[in-house]
């Protein structure tokens, strides 16, 4: 068994799926701190329900980032030992340094968080929260700087065919990190005003299907109350269309800040790893057109069978460069290029295991690279689109009694997660057949570079990966399950869900007696 | 000679030493929530006792491992390549067990708590083998050649020493843990485990002493010997104080072993990091598996600055929940009833 093509179907699937929760973390955090600070500034219950249910969604999923992120920490010793043999002086240095700056401060005071309620003073409280959020924007900062070197390696000298760290700032301020850090958090930022977006307006559209609110002839809302459900007061309402309002406007600003970024993004890939930029069009030919739609058979990684549907011309020029008129190499130039600088075949090592001696494929997969670019901008526009007519339909104070638009804005969740994931399936497979890709250009370390065959851990067996990937995979997918499940329940119960101490004047004749008016009771507890 | 390595090659005991202490007696109160608890009641004061702290503690293992590639990358490289498996292993325990102490609670109902508490129970078991095994392999030796490569097979380190440094962690896990217990609960479950750690401790501690005195007939010398003794004498005196019921002194002498312990261990294997079982001349060192210079300057004085602020932070979060958890202090367990005006009628017909 290859262990190579099986170690890379692992790292993929493993960090794409950590991926899954880390947005959310992200963006959902800054949130639920706003939301808490709300609370604290103006002591009005609205804004303590709000931070209660959203806090309690940032917590279910904040566990399964956790869960997953402790593999990959692992990962890069136990399946490419060898790419950390060859990078170790320069790549640990980040991630150590992610562990002792941010990790420690997101859990220590998560804990603090979620256990101190009632217990320390508000605006401590407050803080905590501040503080854990922060740790985990630090923390995305330092994990995004040692994959930044990856794309662009600064800050070292080679010795003896191995990089050096030389210089520790420039690989944090590498320019590569300082635009795709406010493009991931950017990123984060839209999946969190979607998930608010959708799960309010499911609430929005209960409270109307159950006939508590209705509307007036002009469609004006009429609010309403429910004695019989706890938690389904007038107050609700309002917990509901607060959080369906700040999810769009959150939406539409994340989506901005995606685009201006990513336009960043794109102007120094194109001049750090020009080959990814030409696979992201699919762009054979040297020239000047963004490809809307080209056709053909992509994946037989054959220029000659790619032809371009729509084109518009001049705005690749733009995207690259900024203006409209300077040529862009195409693959077919650049291959080329790329062989005299790389080589045509793999060194004769056996590092490169079966591979050694073997011809180097320059062209990333053109499928991948071509849609998972054309996705990530796709599914973001059509969120932040969605976004906006949520706010124009939403103007009179509530969601129409439509199911299917309903389902629609619940299901509507996932596009921001989809162009997150789409964004770094480009970003990684662009970057092949290099794992360190060289940058061909001045502005690098030119002559640092290595190629992904040589990266997997000489030792390890095909099967053993397989194993890993099996095992892993199936909890993954029942974990996934159980999540999608937990978070559903809670949507459900509403607020009465989060906050029982409030709605449910039961507990007398609870299991556990009349533990729940006495004040030493902790506030929050497994 | 060149002094970083040394310090980075202290630093790293001190991260997988704080790990020890620390998830030490989470990874115990995991354990005993599965095998020592009666009912649910005392499960859950188990759980909440660890509760704010022990994902603050889980990060010394992040720590650990990235410290080591960052000072040590090679070590890094062979260690982790070469124990694919129980890493693997590892990894699922640990992943069972962070989930399971978050959404245990989420759900009320039998089947949910229990399925939950077997995750607890089995993820923290098999992560303290797991970490007790590859620590004690990379003090005795595994087969790597040259490069660093692991020889012979994914199932060469199922030796008997990785067994023993296993049931070394798993022990010393779960006196940690019941002495813990006993300290920071009130109520029954402060009861049972007041009575367990001293009949459990002689036993429960045989493993890891035969570790270490394995370590010190390979490699020792007189500092790491002082040390030892010093690790023994600090556990006869917590047992003493965990007969006389004496709890904070009870869990500082356990702690001061444990520490005492793997800095023995440590002290003696020192400069070897990972001994190769082919050929000495392929073990990797201090001196041929660390960074460079520069990289080590940078993390010196990084973590100086750094391990200070956490120490202080996380001291203060032990500090805030410094009460002990009584049963009569936890709220009622409550289910999420959905909102819905027909899933409310059906409840209350
Ligand atoms: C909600 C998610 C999302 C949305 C709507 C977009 N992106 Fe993005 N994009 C990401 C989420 C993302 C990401 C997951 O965050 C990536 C992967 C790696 C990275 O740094 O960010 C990314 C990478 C990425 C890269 C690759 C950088 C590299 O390989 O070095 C470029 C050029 C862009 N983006 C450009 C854009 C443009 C021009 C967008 C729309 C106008 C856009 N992205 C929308
Ligand atoms: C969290 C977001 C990330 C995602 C979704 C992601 C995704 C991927 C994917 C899909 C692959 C497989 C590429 C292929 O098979 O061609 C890959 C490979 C890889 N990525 Fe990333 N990556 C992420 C972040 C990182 C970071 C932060 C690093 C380094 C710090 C990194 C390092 C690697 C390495 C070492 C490989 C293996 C070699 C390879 O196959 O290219 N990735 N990643
Ligand atoms: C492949 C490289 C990656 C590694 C080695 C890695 C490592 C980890 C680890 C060990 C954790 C658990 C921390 C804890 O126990 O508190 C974690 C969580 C986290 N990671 Fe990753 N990660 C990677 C990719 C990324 C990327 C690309 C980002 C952001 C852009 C990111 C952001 C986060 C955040 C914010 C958390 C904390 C919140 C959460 O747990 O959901 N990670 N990561």
């Amino acid at each position: 068994m290859d262990p190579l093509e099986i170690a890379r179907w692992q790292f993929g699937i493993t960090t794409v799926y950590h991926f899954m929760m880390v947005p959310l973390t992200l963006g959902l955090g800054l949130v639920v701190a706003i939301l808490h600070t709300m609370w604290v500034r103006t002591g009005h219950e609205k804004w303590l329900r709000l931070t209660k249910f959203w806090g309690k969604l940032y917590l279910v999923n904040f566990i399964m980032g956790v869960a997953t992120g402790i593999v990959q920490e692992f990962q890069f010793g136990m399946a490419w030992s060898e790419y950390s043999r060859f990078v170790g002086d320069v790549f640990g240095a980040p991630l150590a340094m992610e562990g002792l700056l941010a990790f420690f401060v997101e859990s220590t005071f998560l804990g603090l968080w979620i256990f101190g309620w009632n217990r320390l003073p508000k605006k401590v409280h407050l803080a905590t929260l501040w503080l854990a959020v922060i740790g985990s924007w630090i923390s995305a900062y330092f994990i995004l700087a040692a994959n930044s070197w990856m794309q662009h390696p600064v800050g070292i000298e080679l010795v003896d065919g191995r990089p050096v760290l030389t210089d520790i700032w420039a690989v944090l301020t590498n320019n590569t990190v300082l635009a795709a850090f406010p493009h991931t958090i950017a990123g984060a930022i839209a999946v969190a005003g979607g998930f608010l977006l959708g799960i309010a307006w499911y609430q929005l559209w209960r409270r109307r299907k159950d006939g508590i609110d209705t509307v007036d002839a002009d469609g004006r809302v009429i609010v309403g109350e429910a004695a019989d459900i706890p938690g389904r007061d007038t107050a609700d309402h309002r917990v509901w269309i607060t959080s369906l309002r700040l999810g769009a406007v959150v939406a539409i600003v994340g989506f901005g800040a995606v685009a201006i970024t990513g336009d960043i993004q794109g102007k120094l890939m194109y001049e750090q790893q020009p080959l990814k930029m030409a696979a992201a069009e699919a762009a054979c030919h040297t020239g000047t057109s963004f490809s809307v739609l080209s056709v053909g058979k992509l994946g037989a990684q054959d220029c000659s069978e790619v032809v371009p549907v729509i084109e518009i011309p001049g705005v690749l020029s733009f995207l690259a460069k900024g203006d409209f008129t300077t040529e862009m190499p195409g693959l077919n130039d650049l291959i080329p290029q790329y062989q005299e600088l790389y080589g045509t075949h793999l060194p004769d090592s056996e590092l490169y295991g079966e591979r050694a001696g073997s011809e180097i494929e320059y062209m990333p997969n053109l499928e991948v690279t071509y849609w998972g670019f054309r996705i990530m901008i796709g599914f973001g526009a059509i969120a932040a689109f969605a976004a906006a007519v949520a706010l124009w339909l939403t103007r009179k104070g509530t969601v129409p009694l439509s199911k299917p638009l309903m389902q629609l804005a619940v299901f509507g969740i996932l596009a921001p997660f989809g162009a997150n994931a789409a964004g770094w399936i480009f970003t990684e497979m662009g970057r092949q057949p290099f794992v360190v890709a060289p940058n061909p250009n001045p502005s690098g370390v030119d002559g640092v570079f290595m190629f992904t065959a040589a990266a997997v851990s000489p030792g390890v067996d095909g099967w053993e990966i397989v194993f890993s990937l099996v095992s892993l995979g199936l909890v993954y997918l029942v974990l996934m399950v159980v999540e999608v499940m937990l978070l559903a329940r809670f949507v459900r119960a509403g607020i009465a869900g989060v906050m029982p101490e409030r709605f449910h004047d039961d507990d007398a004749d609870g299991p556990d007696g009349d533990a729940g008016s006495r004040d030493d009771v902790l506030a929050f507890a497994y | 000679m060149d002094a970083l390595p040394v310090v980075w090659f202290v630093a790293i005991a001190v991260l997988w030493g704080g790990y020890i202490l620390l998830e030490g007696f989470d990874l115990g109160v995991g354990m005993h929530m599965l095998f020592s608890a009666r009912d649910e009641k005392q499960r859950r004061v188990m759980l909440n006792a660890i509760g704010p702290v022990w994902d603050g503690n889980e990060v010394w293992l992040l720590t650990a491992g990235a410290g080591t590639f960052a000072a040590f990358p090679l070590w890094y490289a062979s260690l982790f390549s070469t124990l694919y498996i129980p890493l693997t292993l590892v990894l699922l325990g640990l992943i069972f067990r962070a989930v399971a102490i978050e959404y245990r609670g989420k759900i009320v109902g039998q089947r949910w708590t229990r399925f939950w508490d077997w995750a607890i129970g089995l993820g923290s078991l098999v992560a303290a083998f797991g970490i007790g095994a590859g620590l004690a392999l990379t003090t005795t030796g595994l087969p790597i050649d040259a490069n660093g490569d692991r020889v012979g097979g994914p199932f060469v380190w199922l030796t008997p020493t990785a067994v023993l440094g296993g049931l070394a962690l798993v022990g010393f896990c779960l006196v940690h843990g019941a002495t813990f217990l006993a300290l920071k609960t009130d109520g029954p479950v402060r009861e049972r485990m007041g009575r367990l750690v001293p009949r459990l401790a002689p036993i429960a501690l045989l493993p890891i002493a035969g570790w270490a005195v394995l370590v010190e007939v390979q490699g020792g010398d007189p500092v790491s010997w002082t040390v030892l003794v010093l690790a023994v004498v600090a556990v006869v005196l917590a047992w003493i104080a965990a007969a006389k019921r004496r709890e904070g002194w009870a869990f500082t002498g356990f702690a001061a072993f444990g520490a005492l312990g793997a800095a023995s261990i440590f002290a003696a294997v020192f400069p070897v990091v990972l001994p190769s079982t082919i050929d000495p001349a392929y073990d990797l060192t201090i001196w041929n598996a660390s960074s460079a210079e520069y990289t080590l300057t940078v993390m010196t004085i990084v973590t100086a600055f750094a391990l200070p602020v956490v120490l202080g932070y996380q001291a203060w979060s032990y500090w805030v929940f410094r009460k002990r958890v009584a049963p009569e202090h936890l709220p009622a367990a409550h289910d999420a009833v959905p909102a819905i005006r027909r899933d409310v009628a059906a409840r209350t017909r």
